[in-house]
């Protein structure tokens, strides 16, 4: 989204029969998938709303009831506690991500010798299976003799947290696990932004005697301004969408500790067979999601044009 | 390994020709090219943790998983455990329906997406950039806000617990259409324009002009949606019951579930399951950060 480019409008007004051409290979290209795409993408998402209004479980027939569902949401503990837990992950998981894709972007934007087996290595995690990432990392975060809890004891913890067998610990496992699996996909995004950056501000700025941290202040983070705000919006779909690592890492557990949204639409919809109040959650979720974009957006179009 | 170059060649937006480089100039001092080297290398120690200790435990003895203190490598390394996982599950049926279903998807969303993109980018009609905005604006809505609506439809159709289900729902992906249409709209009008002039038509411009100039793009997609349609856990979580249906990843899952105590050949699952995607990516790095500089828009 961040660089859809649009071509020029046709300067002359083409010949109607032209233009009835136009229409019929014009669609004609885009119809094999547009079938696909209308039918198992458009209209799910347009049924999504629909749904949410009506009372429908998988052996009833579906009843309209206004906004029944909703009132329920509103009572329903589980949905305070899911809502609080996505709330929660997103705090932590887009900041941490972003910080941690910004310094291993600039640690390796250097014109070094075999810098790119670097830039490789911080990458792989993103494309490797959530499940193995999940098993591995359930391992290290293994309360009593995990590694992460054998370092923190040999570096003088005497009381380690129990991770992922803690309700309190749970939920900063999954987003310590989702921002190492994360950062390099971000990393990549920085990199080009800091490819774009013209080599001649830092050179002037050195000759004015800036140190690193003023170069690092009034140059690369104003630079990056566009990546950084494109990150964020990404990040923050990604954050409140979250539902495979819960799933594979702790299935909501221990508790309700990590139930997310994703999982409860999941667990109404799906497990439950409550179409219609699945629905309402996956609705609130989708408002969520758009109104904390749209916010960004107007926040990024202010700034921009100061 | 060897790509990853400089900057991941976005295709919409040419490279300027200074680049920043800023923290380390080049002829620095021996030392200080020392010291970059140490510090990225425990940096990417760091991130490579976790999968030293996979393949490290995966060559264990189950006890000696959580040995304290800890071992990073075995005392002596089982091999054994790479073969006798294939007696535990049907690890080879796993694979194979993981391939079988992350192919075939990925030819339909190369097949589909470009030509789609072709419409979108190379011929005008009315209506077009609507329409495509209708496309982009799904690919901001999170999947699981209509995940219910979708399988209600596949039940409906009786679709649930076969491959159907997986290939309908992922193959007509909007990403596809977005990446290929990014791409595309790089390459010069003009040269669509002359082939036109030259009497080739629409499908003759797309089969000999651009399908052959897009080959990057097509790689990134490609690849992208390989290891997309392979490390997907959700999709065949929903939809698939049977155990000869499954795919690695839910074979893997089920497994721990199975045999919570089996760390050692967990471990050696997840590295048979991490296997060809390292290949895969070993391959064709290059255009995995291409396809990521691209359309900056995945999952």
């Amino acid at each position: 989204m961040a660089h859809v480019a649009t071509p020029p409008a046709p300067t002359a007004p083409p010949h109607r029969r032209r233009a009835w051409r136009d229409i019929l290979v014009g669609w004609s290209f885009i119809l094999p998938n547009f079938v696909g795409f209308a039918l198992f993408t458009l209209l799910p998402m347009l049924a999504a709303f629909a749904l949410a209004f009506l009372d429908w479980d998988s052996y009833s027939t579906p009843e309209w009831v206004g906004l029944e569902n909703f009132q329920q949401l509103w009572a329903d503990e589980n949905f305070h506690v899911a809502l609080r837990n996505t709330l929660y992950y997103a705090a932590g998981h887009i900041p941490l991500t972003l910080v941690a894709a910004l310094g291993l972007a600039i640690a390796l934007n250097r014109k070094l010798r075999g810098v790119a087996f670097f830039r490789t290595a911080a990458f792989f995690p993103y494309i490797t299976s959530l499940v193995a990432v999940a098993i591995v990392w359930n391992t290290l975060f293994n309360p009593t003799a995990g590694p992460v809890n054998q370092v923190l004891e040999a570096l003088g913890v005497a009381s380690p947290p129990k991770w992922v067998a803690s309700t309190d610990w749970a939920m900063p496992s999954v987003i310590i696990t989702s921002v190492w699996r994360d950062m390099g996909y971000y990393m990549v995004l920085y990199l080009a932004g800091l490819q774009t950056i013209p080599k001649e501000y830092y050179e002037a700025a050195r000759v004015d005697g800036a140190s690193a941290w003023q170069r690092f202040w009034n140059i690369t983070l104003p630079c990056l301004r566009p990546t950084t705000f494109f990150v964020i919006v990404m990040l923050t779909i990604q954050s409140f969408k979250v539902l495979d690592l819960i799933v594979v890492m702790t299935d909501g557990g221990p508790g309700r500790s990590t139930l997310v949204l994703a999982q409860l639409v999941y667990r109404e919809g799906i497990t439950e067979g409550k179409f219609g109040y699945s629905s309402a959650v996956a609705l609130v979720l989708f408002v969520i999601v758009l109104t904390v974009t749209v916010v960004q957006f107007r926040i990024n179009e202010r700034r921009s044009a100061r | 390994m060897t790509a990853l170059h400089d900057a991941p060649p976005a295709a919409a937006r040419p490279r300027p020709p200074a680049a920043a480089e800023d923290g380390d100039r080049s002829g620095g001092s021996p030392i200080r090219k020392a010291l970059a080297y140490l510090s990225l290398t425990v940096v990417t120690l760091l991130v490579l943790v976790p999968f030293a200790w996979m393949v490290s435990s995966s060559l264990k003895r189950d006890n000696e998983v959580f040995a304290i203190p800890m071992q990073w490598i075995p005392q002596e390394l089982r091999w054994s455990n790479f073969v006798e996982i294939w007696d535990r599950i049907p690890l080879l049926t796993y694979l194979g329906n993981s391939a079988f279903l992350s192919v075939t998807i990925t030819l339909l969303q190369l097949l589909t997406g470009s030509f789609a993109a072709y419409g979108f980018s190379k011929v005008r009609f009315p209506g077009r950039d609507a329409l495509f905005l209708a496309y982009i604006a799904t690919i901001a809505v999170p999947w699981q806000a209509y995940m219910v609506p979708q399988y209600i439809m596949m039940q409906q159709a009786e679709l649930t617990n076969t491959y159907w289900a997986i290939i309908l729902l992922q193959a007509f992906g909007a990403f596809g259409v977005f990446l290929m249409r990014q791409y595309y709209m790089s390459i010069p009008d003009d040269l669509c324009e002359a082939a036109r002039i030259d009497g080739l038509s629409e499908y003759g411009i797309y089969w000999r002009i651009i399908l052959p100039l897009s080959k990057p793009a097509l790689a990134s997609l490609a690849l992208l949606t390989f290891v997309n349609t392979w490390n997907d856990y959700m999709g065949p979580f929903i939809y698939l019951t049977d155990n000869e249906l499954w795919t690695v990843q839910l074979g893997l899952r089920s497994f721990v579930g199975q045999y919570d105590a089996d760390y050692a050949m967990m471990m050696t699952g997840a590295v048979l399951s991490v296997l060809p995607i390292l290949v895969i990516f070993l391959v064709g790095q290059r255009y995995f950060i291409r396809g990521i500089a691209t359309s900056g828009l995945k999952g």
